[in-house]
């Protein structure tokens, strides 16, 4: 069926004052009714300049843009009655109520009387929000107060959807939902923009249009990038604990542009017209499996922006760890109450020097609550839980000198530069004079030297991932705490942070990690899921994937694994 | 216009300022904190001041002068015999002034001497010494009349002046600051509060949800203008009901000429809260500008802690933009005089023009895009 494109855009350009390169540059491209438009690129790709130009909220520079024949900019106020946009933070009110926001846009966009009463039910049970009508819109999970943004958006049936990063820091179930609503949308005729960094997103998209630097990289169908890369992504297993080692020796050979880690196999995708490397030349043990398997859009992706020279990671270069293979992260019982709420329970695990412990959950589960009671942020209420073999409550800050920690949200010194945020955490890790020498291997391995002077509250964001790391480890701790540290983060930054991750774990350093992005999940070599304040599982990735597979699904992805798992607690539940 | 929408900004302002403790942290408990710390603690009057009359030696009229001393109000006095020990206690600090009464002074009386008393101040606070040199020699010279009455010395040749204070003849100053009060409150809410509120809805992105809507800038700006508005006039009847019950302040103009004169100031004060929320789309900037802009103008530059004519001609000059400068005057009138028209209409033409053109600016800059 062809389709009048409901959105032209035509040799679009946006260029901010004092920016270099223009944000969007002599874009030309369309978008139709019925269909769900994936907008995927880079951090800084121009994603989300394109959706407020498409909003009529910035104007461009030159080029024109039509949605359904008006001009965003000289139309705006007709266009705002058939445009929805959600923005990146859902545009709520955190003092009104989920039922106070909602009527608060439908006033806003006059839909009265009986109109109103059958659209707020439609949305409520939609979204499922209606047991939660009453609580205010700052007490909902991350994945409610995008439902509810969703909702707001919606409270008069637009022509077009405009969705800026909707999924990002919402837990993978929560990110179904809201990828079968917006599938429900467009069965209704609606054209639904959806700009994601999750790839596997993109890849159910109909259409995709990859930017780069405010240029289309790709516009079409997803599959057509994916049959590029026909018969270049190879699977290697049977690797066991030798599988980040293996990756390191893949990723310095030249026919192998990117490699992850997936369970306890190795993803890797091959430069144009190489041949399969064998299981000797990745110095891989003899008994390994290199299979050909069906590339992906993330594949693709990656081998089309082209991923970035191979650095030797600096914490390769770092002493090996004299205690791995002792227990050097130890939860016994741990319990945190908030008034009568118990946001953990009962939480045990151990964890081996060298090893990375992945805590997964859907948004409110505790895994945060968990997290923060393991690096001595938060007081439990009974158990303990010690780090290097101090106990954090009575030896905290003997315990604290052997932990690197990340924290989710940004929080280095915004206003003070790159160098001074070095030298002050060099300073308070007690580093005296070997700082310099210390931070300029990081400068080095993280290439922040273009940004040295910079405010770190003004860098890109890949970049502020990477000084907060650079800063969290520049003390060279035998634990880290990461907390989402690739939160909005696109894919080529998520894999050199990786590479940077596998490397201080291959010298006996532990980890531990909290993360919604599955692919992450993959590196861990154990997860502990925790649902409803418990840990309902704890298992390797391919362990976890095996228990969730069924005739069905014989090989289920880890997001697959991860929602079976938690809907079959909540049906253990419901039977007890 | 469509009114829905409009009202449904309304409601939702209305329901924060409710919910937000912040909100009510501005608009309730620092203008009470202010109201009682102005009403009891600040006072620029005289009163119980400690001072030391030093009686050389005693004599019928030394006893008296010294008794009208330590009889008077404004004055604690203590006797001494010598000035040894109170020159010791104005320079610690314990005293403000003393009044010395020489050996001779009866003598020097008799003879025709006109008030051979030593008064000392303590200079180092001027106003205190400006006022304590007042009251001092003030107690002197009433209590000669009083004598050369007594002693039937005809007062003839001699110029009989009886002054009478007008609208607060106690000269207490509780009862002018009180109304000038009303206008450091009006601005923290006008200014303060309402470049607050539209700085935290850009933090949070909920300006930019708003302006992806069908709302049109006037709804928007009315939307905020509004609500604020009615806190305000909410404020200040609150505050004069305060001032008036507990202060024993006076309204002795209308309620209906003191509603339509902190109207017109409230425009002003919304219009400049309106323009930093405009320029300063972060909460600390925003709190900072109002600060330096509005609040420290409306205290110090308006009249109603420091006298304006007093002041250098060039912040004399400065003070006419400054729109609390016509409310605090405006003010003080209604409270302590009348409706008087010739001091409320020129004052109220000039904060409508300030109004104006604040308004015109914020019209202008108002963006209707991000990148505006």
């Amino acid at each position: 069926m062809i389709m009048e494109p409901l959105i032209r855009i035509d040799g679009v350009s946006k260029r901010f004052d004092g920016q270099p390169i223009p944000a969007i540059d002599g874009l030309s491209t369309c978008f139709s009714a019925g269909r769900i438009n994936g907008l995927v690129g880079p951090d800084g790709a121009g994603k989300t300049t394109l959706i407020r130009l498409m909003a009529g909220l910035l104007a461009p520079s030159s080029g024109s843009i039509r949605i359904a024949g008006l001009d965003p900019v000289t139309q705006a106020g007709e266009l705002r009655r058939i445009v929805a946009y959600m923005p990146q933070r859902f545009g709520l009110y955190e003092d009104l109520t989920v039922l106070e926001n909602l009527t608060l846009y439908a006033d806003i966009r006059e839909v009265v009387g009986i109109e109103r009463k059958r659209r707020f039910e439609q949305l409520l049970s939609f979204t499922d929000l209606a047991r939660f009508t009453d609580r205010l819109a700052g007490k909902l999970s991350g994945g409610m107060k995008q439902k509810l943004g969703l909702a707001c958006a919606l409270v008069s049936v637009p022509k077009l959807l405009l969705l800026d990063e909707p999924s990002v820091g919402v837990d993978p179930i929560s990110r179904r939902e809201l990828w079968r609503m917006a599938s429900e949308l467009v069965d209704d005729g609606i054209a639904v923009v959806w700009s994601t960094a999750y790839l596997d997103e993109a890849e159910r998209c109909e259409t995709v249009l990859l930017l780069n630097e405010g240029k289309s990289l790709h516009d079409g169908p997803p599959q057509e990038l994916t049959a590029e890369l026909a018969g270049r992504s190879l699977l290697v297993g049977g690797l066991g604990h030798q599988r980040r080692a293996v990756l390191d020796h893949a990723l310095a050979q030249p026919s192998i542009i990117d490699g992850i880690v997936q369970g306890d196999s190795l993803r890797l995708v091959l430069a144009p017209n190489c041949k399969a490397p064998t299981a000797s030349e990745l110095q891989a043990p003899p008994h390994a499996t290199i299979i050909a398997t069906e590339p992906r859009f993330e594949d693709a992706f990656v081998a089309r922006l082209g991923s970035r020279h191979h650095l030797t990671s600096p914490y390769a270069s770092r002493p090996q760890l004299a205690s791995s293979d002792d227990v050097t992260v130890r939860a016994e019982g741990l319990t945190k109450r908030f008034g009568s709420f118990t946001a953990a329970k009962d939480i045990s695990f151990a964890i081996k020097g060298g090893e990375i412990f992945g805590l997964l959950g859907p948004n409110g589960a505790g895994k945060s609550t968990s997290f923060k009671m393991l690096c001595g942020l938060l007081k439990p209420s009974a158990g303990k839980a010690s780090v290097g073999g101090f106990d954090l409550g009575r030896a905290a800050s003997q315990a604290r000198a052997h932990i690197g920690y990340m924290a989710q949200k940004f929080s280095l010194y915004a206003d003070l530069s790159v160098r001074q945020n070095l030298d002050f955490f060099g300073g308070i890790y007690g580093l005296g004079k070997r700082t310099k020498d210390v931070s300029e291997r990081m400068i080095e391995a993280f290439a922040l030297a273009p940004y040295l002077d910079h405010n770190a509250g003004a860098l890109p964001l890949g970049f502020k991932q990477r000084l907060a790391l650079a800063c969290a480890t520049l003390h060279d701790p035998a634990v880290l705490f990461l907390d989402e540290p690739t939160s909005g983060v696109d894919p080529l930054t998520r894999r050199e942070f990786w590479g940077h991750i596998n490397a201080m774990v291959g010298r006996g350093v532990t980890v531990v990690v909290t993360t919604h992005f599955m692919d992450e999940a993959e590196y861990c070599d154990r997860i502990g899921l925790i649902y409803r304040g418990r840990m309902i599982t704890e298992g390797s990735p391919d362990a976890l994937k095996a228990g969730a597979a069924n005739p069905e699904h014989p090989s289920p992805t880890l997001e697959d694994a991860f929602i079976a798992l938690v809907e079959r607690e909540d049906q253990r539940e419901a039977a007890s | 216009m469509r009114l829905r929408p409009l009202f449904a900004l309304i409601r939702k302002e209305s329901l924060q300022i409710l919910r937000d403790p912040s909100s009510l942290l501005i608009a309730v408990v620092l203008p009470l904190i202010l109201l009682f710390l102005f009403g009891y603690g600040v006072s620029f009057d005289l009163r119980d001041s400690p001072v030391c009359v030093v009686v050389e030696q005693s004599s019928q009229p030394a006893e008296s002068l010294a008794a009208s001393f330590q009889a008077s109000p404004f004055f604690k006095a203590h006797r001494e015999a010598t000035t040894a020990h109170c020159k010791d206690q104005l320079v610690s600090g314990s005293i403000n002034g003393m009044v010395v009464i020489p050996a001779d002074f009866a003598a020097r009386l008799n003879g025709g001497d006109p008030a051979p008393v030593q008064i000392l101040v303590d200079g180092s606070d001027p106003n205190t010494a400006g006022l304590m040199q007042n009251y001092l020699s003030g107690t002197v010279l009433v209590w000669q009349t009083i004598i050369a009455d007594m002693q039937g010395l005809s007062s003839q040749g001699r110029i009989a002046v009886t002054s009478r204070v007008w609208y607060n003849p106690a000269k207490q100053s509780r009862l002018f600051l009180l109304p000038g009060l009303v206008a450091v409150i009006m601005t923290l809410i006008g200014t303060m509060l309402t470049s607050l509120v539209v700085s935290r809805e850009w933090e949070r992105g909920t300006m930019e949800a708003m302006m992806a809507t069908p709302l049109s800038v006037p709804q928007l700006l009315l939307g905020k203008l509004i609500p604020y508005y009615l806190l305000g006039m909410a404020a200040m009847a609150a505050t004069t009901v305060i001032a008036i019950w507990l202060f024993g302040v006076p309204l002795r103009g209308s309620i209906w000429a003191l509603a339509v004169v902190t109207s017109i100031f409230l425009l002003t004060t919304l219009g400049q809260g309106l323009l930093i929320s405009t320029l300063a789309k972060n909460q600390f900037v925003a709190t900072q500008a109002a600060l330096f802009s509005a609040f420290l103008p409306a205290f110090l530059l308006s009249g109603l802690v420091y006298e304006i004519a007093s002041m250098p001609p060039p912040i004399q000059w400065f003070t006419r933009i400054v729109s609390a400068r016509y409310y605090v005057p405006s003010l003080q009138t209604l409270f302590l005089a009348d409706d008087e028209p010739g001091v409320l209409i020129p004052h109220c033409l000039s904060m409508l023009a300030i109004a104006a053109v604040m308004f015109a600016i914020v019209i202008r800059k108002t963006p209707r895009r991000l990148d505006d």
